[in-house]
């Protein structure tokens, strides 16, 4: 259990299993609140940490997702009105990403919903969600219990990490499709039970492992091990994100704020408009939201979520966005932003108003440079391009490549 | 001393001095008359034993409008005000609940009653929030009078009607249920634990005489949220020095501005001719001329004591007489020998640096409110203690504390006959009781308690019975009804007279929005700007 | 559309789900507009909480509402309910404050000289209070007959309603618009205490305030609960009536006017569920199995068995069944019926007055000490009494000669600490306790008493929480918040699925009005 002697008084933020690891590893000593826990932000430079993502393998510590197990007769019926998208072709041994929103069809957050076996899912989520679940649980025969602290896990990603995993001795890893969980066990740890998923936030060849948290130290000290010679290195969050803003997605209070978190009056956003249409299936009967979304398409939505490709190397953070060069009329502004190493390109994510969110639209970006505190102003032309950013084959093929 | 000014204000309290400061910045000749020997009404600081400083009315800070702060340069005159660090409730049986700045501990902390109480605390906060945003921009505007067709009501009634219309339809309902509510039926909406629930609910019932199943509590819960310390909202903090700090601000910006407050100087009467205020007699018959008379003092001791009957319309007389103020609280300010033990509270929580509550449930509460409607004081009072001297060194000699124990509920009248001392004692002894069952070495350590009854608190302050709001905050006495319809425009029936006391919209707590209010009203009526 | 009947199995233009005075009012409005309409009441007679019942042999009572006074005269009149069998045993029925020393105070000029014996200053008072609040009753009556607006859209005709509301209370006059605004959101205790000293007055003014509510005359927003029961029955011919037969004879002939119309009424229909197909209400399905097609279902059921129990919240946004679920809708109202062998005697009582409404709140001091026990999930220690005997205008009731004691009682929370299982002999021995003090020898011509809590009233008129305006009237449950914001109008959020019980928008006591207006809504719609 991920417990600690001290009081939630004196200690907010619990460690994780993986703590006294990382621990050892943390060079930059960076640690950041993450869902109750505290984990690291940067090991060594996020540059080099980012590298092990699309080169060679990384660990990230996943423990604080927030896990929910839904059990039940009504497990599925509860889920299909919770999400926009159909979980009714979920198999068990698949994993299916989706939203979830209020009435009025605004985003309340993202997540994964695990199907382990007939009425038995594990949703995972950025945000604690229990008091939305339980609500929406009301006149649905299913019981729902956060497990976060029974479940440690780790996401494995990047080229090397089905090789990884493979020297680990966890036999039979290939045959997981992209979005397919299996049961292993790490026999180096002890014949440790590890569940394995063929998912992941960084639009790479990756695994998570999810694992009983007395067996994290050992699953972790294998991984390392066997992965010594294929590059393996733990990553912090700041890696994290720049790999994720490449392969597109999204993230609560970064890119959105959850609906069910807003003071200010329209600040909610629809999956719409966060370009999450693909998620929202109107075919599939009543889900919470479906009504107000609906009458979204039909009005067209007001902004939308786009990918930006903007000029020059500095990154856009927070940088409002305007139609014209002038910056007389303001068109949005960037939530998401990072340069790409990979790509070489300057990306960000960005909340555009209509119509300027159409592929292919120009859009100029005011960004400031802070050249040795002498601050600058920049007008960069910025345009629309397609999302995901970067998606390597890899990330498909079965059995992965062994790099 | 000069007999003529161009302002007299009555009665010294924080409200009076902010109205006072607003016109001298002005530039308008301004004098503050306070009967007591003293500054600052309700917001005082008080040595009434030796070492010690009292804040032996109000007690807490939050509610201050910044904008007042600001404009009036209050810090420059010493005002220092100090977030609580903590916060809980203690309950009978031993267990607590705590309050923690920090979210993380605070949700681990909730959850140890209720793992998704720990959750909706944060939809409750959510909802806080926007409410407070909805109201906090009508704070320092002047009520329309809804039945007027003057443009400037009809103007502020559109822009009103906007400021609603903004919210939205779902927001729209979600804040008319809000305004209309029990504080109780409100929490059950998000809250299954008792205590959370029962903590939560002690805000809806300070200073009113409501129980948290009377509709309207809930707003009175806002009430007390709406305030913010250096932005963070519904935060809580001490005076550096007490109350008095405020006062003691307020008067230094005053003389800074050319303005003069004069202590033991009782007003006895406002004066009138022909329809018009022309000045105030004190107690010795000394008569101060002013073309405007602004009084600080609540509506009844304004219109109903301090000036002759036929001066004013009898119909409104009645409705004066018809406002609500009704005393229900209690006060007890402690000397200490030392810092109070609390055995359910581990010793280094920051739980005690902030206002600790016994109580927990909503019942115990209602019960509570049961007792006072019955013309008793609560038997199982709730009760809403501070340690300032904890965070403020000055408060009391090192080593030893002050404790300000402010009680709900306790009746102006007993059912069974007048105040005595003995009956004070007992009251006393009552909330000591309380507090001794959850901390052992209490007892023992007092060194003095003054024991206020809301009829002390009236013979004192002046506020009629107590009432801390200087009238109840239920929703015939709010916006254009406080204090009374038609008057809600710090205007009285009589040319040159005004209000600024808590009587007025947006009513009390140490906010200064009335003096604030009036001053501007005033200002408009002599054709000068603020 | 024509209004001829489908035959079974076929498809109807609307489904009313529940024979009560409102389904019945919003079917045969509908059946009049030409719709095919199907009223399907799970009891075996119609009428719902307006029935007519034997309750001892040879003894029938009015089971849960027992007088008639907020129906509109112009809804029983649009209906043509005389020509449905509707017959008046007693109208304009007098009201007596009960007091304990014998001194019985009627309300209403026939009282004044009582009155002024007690308080000269009440009896000069009381007329205009009267008329002040009738004034302001007045104003506040088309509100009961119109759709709520919706608010903060951007729609025509709710902006012109909401300014409508605004020129209607300007149309007050400063001074009454005033004392509206100021009185509305108060406790009944205070309007009552700014005119009167009598506590007898003041507990039998305050009675009406907290008939039916959660609340005492303390509670805020008790003057508001007050002034809605004026407005409803304030109308022309108002005042309190017996039908002939008890209510049910009243639910009898608006299933006349109904079935006259053209629409059915089906008893013994269960509704099991409603159905939906393709985000639409579609029909229903009965306990039976049998289905039945429909192109708008409209339920009279309250708020909660709608939509929880019949719709089921996989139709809803979960954010709506949040709010459906902390709808507050518990009842706090029992019913008591007594079969007596002669008429009570309550001392000191003019004879005459036996045939209107007796009251026992003596004080409102009294009827908030009643209410803490509420609070606390008790009943009443001394509870507060609405008496009436119905056989003395209409002896049919009873065997010749016997009579029937039917009385509302207070605070008899639907959630008693105990349960009602335990409960009910205790309250039913201390409600015979106190009507004894009153009527001495009561208790000695009791031949059978029966008891409804709000528990029974749930099991027997299907009413969730067993409370008769189905959710609680209080200003936060009120017009465009009634039962809860997003379906004031009547429209449930899955299209063709209507309200139109007592937990709409005005509310219950036997008006009619939510079924008037939910038809209006529903006719609307298809337009």
């Amino acid at each position: 259990m991920a417990t600690t002697s001290e009081p939630h008084y004196r200690r907010p933020l619990l460690p994780t299993p993986f703590h006294a690891r990382a621990r050892a590893l943390a060079q930059s000593d960076a640690f950041i609140p993450w869902a109750g826990y505290t984990t690291v932000d940067v090991f060594t430079t996020a540059e080099q940490e980012y590298f092990a993502i699309r080169n060679a393998a990384s660990v990230y510590d996943l423990t604080p997702m927030v896990k929910y197990r839904i059990a039940g007769a009504d497990a599925l019926r509860f889920l299909n009105r919770l999400l926009t998208r159909d979980i009714g072709k979920l198999r068990p041994g698949r994993v299916a990403y989706g939203v979830w929103c209020n009435d009025a069809g605004h985003l309340i957050d993202d997540g994964t919903v695990f199907c382990l076996g007939a009425g038995e899912y594990r949703l995972c989520t950025a945000e604690r969600q229990l008091d939305w679940l339980l609500d929406s649980a009301i006149g649905f025969d299913v019981a729902i219990s956060e497990v976060t602290e029974e479940v440690a896990a780790l996401a494995l990603q990047g080229p090397t990490s089905y090789s990884v995993l493979r020297k680990a001795g966890v036999a039979g890893v290939e045959r997981l499709k992209p979005f397919e969980l299996g049961n292993f066990t790490v026999p180096a740890a002890g014949d440790a039970p590890l569940m394995v998923s063929r998912t992941g936030f960084t639009g790479d060849l990756g695994y998570e492992l999810w694992m009983q948290p007395k067996d994290a130290a050992a699953v972790w000290d294998v991984l390392m091990e066997a992965g010594r010679t294929r590059g393996i290195r733990a990553i912090g969050s700041r890696a994290l994100n720049i790999a994720r803003i490449e392969a597109g997605f999204v993230l609560p209070n970064v890119d959105f704020i959850p609906s069910e978190r807003t003071v200010f009056i329209g600040t909610e956003r629809s999956p719409l408009e966060l370009g999450l249409a693909w998620l929202v299936d109107f075919g599939k009967g009543h889900f919470t939201g479906r009504r107000a979304l609906l009458e979204e398409q039909r009005r067209g939505s007001r902004r939308r979520l786009v990918g930006l490709d903007i000029e020059g190397t500095k990154p856009a953070h927070n940088a409002l966005l305007y139609s014209d060069r002038a910056l007389r009329r303001q068109a949005g502004s960037v939530t998401s932003a990072a340069w790409s190493p990979t790509t070489k390109r300057n990306l960000a994510l960005a909340m555009v108003d209509a119509p300027h969110f159409s592929t292919g639209s120009t859009l100029w970006a005011e960004i400031y440079l802070n050249r040795e505190l002498v601050w600058e102003r920049r007008v960069v032309r910025a345009r629309v391009v397609e999302r995901p950013f970067f998606a390597p084959e890899r990330r498909r093929v079965t059995p992965p490549a062994e790099f | 001393m000069r007999s003529r000014h161009d302002v007299i204000v009555v009665g010294a309290g924080h409200n009076g001095l902010v109205t006072a400061c607003y016109l001298a910045r002005a530039g308008l000749d301004v004098l503050v008359l306070e009967r007591n020997a003293y500054v600052g009404g309700a917001a005082v600081s008080r040595s009434l034993y030796d070492g010690f400083t009292y804040s032996n009315c109000s007690y807490v800070c939050s509610l201050l409008r910044t904008e007042i702060i600001r404009t009036l340069e209050l810090p420059r005159f010493g005002l220092q005000i100090i977030p609580y660090e903590g916060g809980c409730t203690l309950m009978r049986g031993g267990g607590h609940l705590a309050l923690y700045d920090n979210h993380d501990a605070l949700r681990r902390e909730f959850a140890r009653h209720s793992r998704r109480d720990a959750e909706s605390y944060d939809r409750f906060v959510r909802d806080m929030l926007r409410h407070c945003r909805f109201i906090k921009p009508l704070l320092l505007r002047t009520p329309p009078d809804p039945t007027s067709l003057r443009t400037r009501d009809l103007r502020e009634l559109m822009w009103l009607g906007g400021h609603f219309n903004r919210l939205g339809e779902e927001r729209l309902y979600d804040t008319l249920r809000f305004f209309t509510m029990s504080c109780a039926d409100m929490l059950e909406e998000y809250f299954e634990s008792e205590i959370v629930k029962a903590h939560l609910a002690g805000s809806s019932i300070i200073g009113t005489a409501l129980g948290p199943r009377s509709p309207g509590s809930a707003y009175v819960l806002l009430h007390h949220y709406m305030g913010s310390i250096d932005g963070a909202v519904g935060a809580w903090g001490f005076a550096r020095g007490g109350m008095g700090a405020i006062t003691r601000a307020l008067a230094a910006s005053l003389e800074a501005s050319g303005g003069a407050v004069r202590a033991d100087a009782p007003v006895e009467r406002i004066l009138a001719r022909n329809g018009r205020a022309t000045g105030v007699v004190l107690a010795g018959g000394e008569e101060i001329r002013a073309a405007v008379v602004v009084s600080n003092l609540d509506v009844k001791r304004t219109f109903l004591e301090s000036i002759e009957a036929k001066e004013l319309p009898g119909e409104f007389l009645e409705q004066v007489r018809n406002f609500k103020i009704r005393g229900s609280s209690g006060k007890l300010n402690i000397a200490l020998d030392g810092l109070p033990l609390f055995p359910a509270i581990p010793q280094d929580s920051p739980a005690t640096r902030g206002d600790m509550h016994v109580t927990d449930t909503l019942d115990m509460l209602e019960r509570g409110y049961d007792d006072w409607k019955e013309g008793r004081w609560s038997r199982s009072p709730y009760v809403d203690m501070l340690i300032p001297s904890q965070i403020d060194p000055t408060m009391a000699p090192d080593g030893k504390h002050y404790m300000s124990v402010f009680v709900q509920y306790c009746p102006y009248r007993l059912a069974d006959g007048a105040w005595t001392a003995e009956k004070r004692q007992a009251f006393g002894n009552t909330v000591i009781d309380a507090i001794a069952r959850h901390s052992p070495n209490f007892r023992d350590l007092i060194l003095h308690a003054e024991i206020r009854t809301p009829q002390d608190i009236e013979n004192e302050v002046g506020l009629t019975e107590g009432n801390i709001f200087q009238g109840e905050l239920t929703f015939d006495q709010l916006l254009f009804n406080r204090p009374i319809p038609g008057y809600a425009q710090y205007r009285a029936p009589l040319a040159g007279l005004y209000l600024c006391g808590a009587s007025t919209h947006p009513g009390g707590g140490v906010m200064g929005a009335p003096g604030a209010n009036a001053a501007r009203e005033i200002l408009r009526d002599l054709g000068r700007d603020l | 559309m024509s209004a001829a009947r489908p035959a079974r199995g076929a498809r109807y233009d609307c489904i009313v789900v529940g024979g009560g005075h409102n389904g019945l009012t919003c079917a045969a409005y509908l059946a009049r507009a030409g719709r095919s309409v199907l009223v399907l009441e799970a009891a075996d007679r119609v009428g719902g909480a307006a029935v007519t019942r034997e309750f001892a042999p040879g003894f029938r009572v009015s089971a849960c509402a027992h007088l008639l006074h907020l129906m509109p005269g112009k809804l029983i009149a649009e209906l043509n309910l005389s020509a449905h069998g509707l017959k008046l045993a007693a109208a304009q029925l007098p009201t007596t404050a009960l007091s304990a020393d014998d001194a019985h105070l009627p309300l209403g000029p026939e009282g004044a000289a009582v009155l002024a014996a007690q308080s000269a200053h009440d009896a000069a008072a009381y007329p205009a209070y009267g008329a002040r609040l009738a004034r302001l009753a007045a104003r506040l009556r088309p509100i009961l007959g119109a759709t709520p607006p919706r608010l903060g859209t951007a729609g025509w005709r709710d902006r012109a309603a909401l300014l409508g509301l605004g020129l209607r209370l300007r149309a007050l006059g400063r001074r009454d618009m005033r004392e509206l605004l100021r009185i509305g959101p108060m406790c009944v205790q205070d309007l009552l205490d700014e005119h009167f000293e009598s506590p007898l007055l003041k507990g039998a003014l305050g009675f009406d305030a907290v008939l039916g509510t959660n609340y005492g005359p303390r509670s805020p927003g008790t003057v508001f609960t007050l002034l809605y029961r004026l407005a409803a029955a304030g109308e022309e011919g108002g005042g309190l009536a017996q039908p002939l037969g008890g209510l049910g004879a009243l639910s009898e002939a608006l299933a006349g006017a109904a079935r006259a119309a053209g629409a059915q009424v089906r008893t013994g229909a269960v509704v099991k569920r409603i159905l939906v197909r393709d985000d639409r209400a579609a029909g229903v399905v009965l306990a039976s199995g049998e289905e039945l097609a429909a192109g708008a279902v409209v339920s009279s059921a309250d708020p909660k068995t709608t939509f929880l129990g019949l719709l089921g919240a996989e139709h809803l946004d979960a954010g709506f069944v949040r709010r459906i679920v902390h709808l507050r809708a518990r009842g706090l109202a029992a019913k008591l019926h007594l079969a007596l062998d002669a008429a009570p005697r309550f001392a000191g009582l003019d004879p005459a007055a036996l045939r209107g409404r007796l009251l026992w709140a003596p004080s409102p001091e009294h009827i908030e000490r009643a209410f803490n026990h509420a609070k606390y999930g008790e009943f009443s220690a001394s509870p507060i009494l609405e008496i009436t005997v119905p056989t003395v205008s209409d002896p049919a009731l009873a065997p010749a000669g016997a009579h029937v004691l039917s009385v509302v009682a207070q605070y008899a929370p639907f959630a008693l600490a105990g349960g009602w299982a335990e409960g009910r002999r205790r309250f039913t021995e201390l409600l015979i306790d106190t009507l004894t003090a009153l009527a001495p020898g009561l208790r000695a011509q009791v031949r059978h008493a029966e008891l409804l809590s709000p528990e029974d009233l749930e099991r027997e008129f299907r009413i969730t929480g067993g409370h008769w305006h189905h959710a609680e009237l209080a200003l936060d449950q009120f017009f465009m918040l009634r039962p809860v914001p997003g379906v004031a109008q009547y429209r449930a959020p899955v299209g063709g699925l209507y309200l139109c019980g007592a937990g709409c928008h005005p509310g219950g006591g036997v008006m009619g009005l939510a079924g008037r207006n939910a038809a209006r809504e529903v006719v609307r719609e298809a337009a």
